[in-house]
């Protein structure tokens, strides 16, 4: 018995821990500024396949035993730098329009599936050279003080003419160096990453295993969130994250940059979905859908904690895990087995996928009862 | 320790370039035509006072010039640069303290905090973020309660923390908006004084919004408006009491 609600809380907590790692990006991103991302599960994607990346180029050196956190670096700095350019790209434009921010990004999460599974140097080449000559084109004609006038026709210029050199160079690039240089770095199928040493297998305790991978998650979800509440309390940058959420207008009349701490809190967001992504890698194997496992539950977090409001997150991310795992093992079948109607209905929802129908039902009743989650606040609507 | 100490005190003007310069200002709301060919001067040191009956268009002319709205046409000089292509914190860095409409505090944070933003404005960060014992000596109330959150003062409370935290910025040319709009006659004195000594200390210029015609006589100069349009300026010594009453909402 002892035994068993030990395994319970624990899995219950590991879940949530990873639920709100998951969260914790997608609730500055959304909470703070508002703006609903759907390519945040796949920025979390693209941090498993950097650790899995990493994992490759530092197997059989003495590094490998700490890989994971030369890992979680790169995690971080790639999807930081994607979130990056995304913000300055894409969303930018888009705020204040959430339907178009929501289409948007939808659109770039696709793009960003197909894009680990057709990765080769060939199209990493293409790219490249498609922005190199495109855009700096446009560096050296955007100083001429025409260039507004003749932007359309720069435009239906450059595009194809940018496109058809930078397609023809791959090409002829491809056929040179055939196998090395068209081979496709992941595919389609699901990668897998080996936990160090270290991290495999687990700690006994009454008769449980409680598994180090899983500690490690949980000893990550917590470093960051306390890092995440350190920085928005106690750094400059923070303060004026906190004062661009609350009053945009006002923070920019005071001389705070608005721009730069919206392309900031948009990075830290992505990156710390690249964490969440080193952790989840750690769980099981990683393919170009990991993302979209992720993306709902992140979101219920985010929505069941309040907007806009970490601690909300946190706690919602805990009882959503613990939710999740109490209903979806045994544990309550057993727990109400003297009750047999009772029991019976918990056998039903017993599975994982039905445990998740349970879960989302029992959301949308208590939105019915607090709409605005847990601890509801004002959010910023977003003003641009 | 008089407020106008070393650090606080802005480049005294012996010039008489103006501090801000506004040329044939045209300002849209969508099709309909807010500011029509407005032109005002504000010289360094002096109080300069908009006066005018509401929905004439004086917040949007202050709007305008932190570039909150974008103007069709006219020109913005600040100190004789041109300030029209400027982004609204790249104005504040230059030297506008804007004190808006309705405070504009930040509500979830405390007062230090709020404070301590109006550093932002300038373009050396001091390495401690330290508030001026001047600032406590104009606004006794705000050191008090420090640890407060900014949306739970009173709004008399809220306008010296938001004149306060715009001074925090060493402003060169202040902007006041309706600063004694809605707020207790004993705390309309207590901000008149202060705003008073403000400009006699440190010597900035001040643009100021105002109904309230006891503080409207402080200032130097009057520029009164109309549907849009400039109508009237002189001193405020000569501002006789029909103009009062043709401009001011009494």
């Amino acid at each position: 018995m002892l035994s068993g609600l030990l395994d319970g809380i624990f899995s219950g907590i590991s879940l949530g821990s990873v639920l709100l790692l998951a969260a914790l990006g997608l609730a500055i991103v959304f909470g703070l500024m508002g703006v609903i991302n759907m390519a945040h599960g796949e920025l979390m994607m693209l941090g498993a396949y950097t650790t899995y990346m990493v994992q490759n180029a530092l197997k059989g050196t003495p590094l490998f035993g700490i890989y994971i956190f030369i890992a979680l670096i790169a995690a971080f700095i790639v999807t930081a730098i994607f979130g990056l350019v995304l913000e300055r790209g894409v969303i930018r434009y888009l705020y204040g329009r959430p339907l178009e921010t929501l289409l948007a990004t939808w659109g770039v999460s696709l793009i960003l599936q197909q894009l680990v599974r057709s990765v080769s140097w060939q199209l990493v080449t293409i790219v490249a050279l498609f922005c190199l000559l495109f855009f700096g084109a446009m560096w050296i004609v955007a100083r001429r003080t025409d260039f507004e006038r003749a932007r359309g026709w720069f435009l239906t210029i450059m595009i194809p003419l940018s496109a058809a050199a930078a397609i023809a160079t791959g090409n002829v690039l491809g056929t040179l160096y055939k196998p090395a240089f068209t081979k496709l770095w992941f595919d389609a199928r699901n990668v897998d990453v080996t936990a160090p040493k270290w991290l495999r297998g687990g700690f006994p305790i009454a008769g449980t295993q409680f598994s180090y991978a899983r500690i490690f998650i949980i000893v990550l979800t917590i470093a960051c969130v306390v890092g995440v509440y350190w920085f928005l309390n106690n750094t400059s940058w923070g303060l004026r994250i906190r004062s661009v959420t609350q009053n945009r207008t006002m923070s920019a009349c005071l001389g705070i940059p608005t721009k730069k701490v919206d392309a900031l809190t948009f990075a830290l967001g992505s990156g710390l979905a690249g964490l969440a992504g080193c952790a989840v890698s750690l769980l099981g194997s990683v393919g170009p859908n990991t993302g979209q496992n992720y993306i709902v539950d992140t979101f219920m977090v985010v929505v069941v904690g309040g907007v806009g409001k970490l601690a909300g997150s946190i706690i919602a991310a805990l009882a959503i895990g613990t939710a999740n795992y109490l209903i979806g093992s045994n544990t309550l079948v057993d727990l109400t087995a003297p009750i047999k109607p009772l029991s019976d209905t918990f056998a039903f929802f017993s599975t994982i996928s039905m445990a998740k129908v349970l879960v989302f039902a029992l959301i949308i009743a208590f939105l019915q009862f607090r709409p605005g989650g847990l601890f509801p606040q004002k959010g910023r609507t977003v003003d641009a | 320790m008089s407020y106008a100490n070393a650090t606080l005190e802005p480049t005294k003007p012996d010039t008489d370039l103006p501090m801000l310069e506004v040329n044939d200002l045209n300002v849209y709301y969508g099709e309909s035509h807010i500011l029509r060919d407005v032109n005002m001067t504000v010289f360094p040191g002096k109080m300069v006072c908009l006066i005018g009956r509401n929905g004439v268009g004086k917040t949007t002319m202050l709007k305008t010039l932190m570039g909150i709205l974008k103007p069709r046409s006219g020109n913005l000089k600040l100190d004789g640069h041109s300030i029209i292509a400027r982004t609204t914190d790249q104005r504040a860095r230059l030297g506008i303290g804007y004190v808006p409409q309705g405070r504009e505090v930040i509500p979830r944070l405390t007062i230090k905090e709020n404070l301590i933003l109006g550093l932002e404005a300038l373009l050396e960060r001091p390495k401690k973020q330290e508030i001026p014992e001047e600032i406590f000596e104009l606004f006794p109330v705000l050191k008090t309660m420090l640890s407060r959150m900014g949306g739970d003062l009173s709004g008399g409370q809220q306008q010296q923390l938001a004149i306060a935290r715009a001074l925090m910025g060493r402003p060169r040319l202040l902007v006041l908006d309706e600063p004694t709009e809605g707020i207790q006659p004993s705390i309309i004195l207590e901000i008149e004084a202060a705003v008073r000594r403000i400009i006699e200390t440190t010597g900035i210029s001040v643009l100021l919004v105002e109904q309230h015609l006891h503080f409207v006589r402080q200032a130097d100069w009057y520029y009164a408006m109309q549907k849009g349009s400039m109508v009237a300026s002189g001193p405020t010594s000569q501002l006789s009491n029909d103009v009062i009453q043709q401009f001011l909402a009494v």
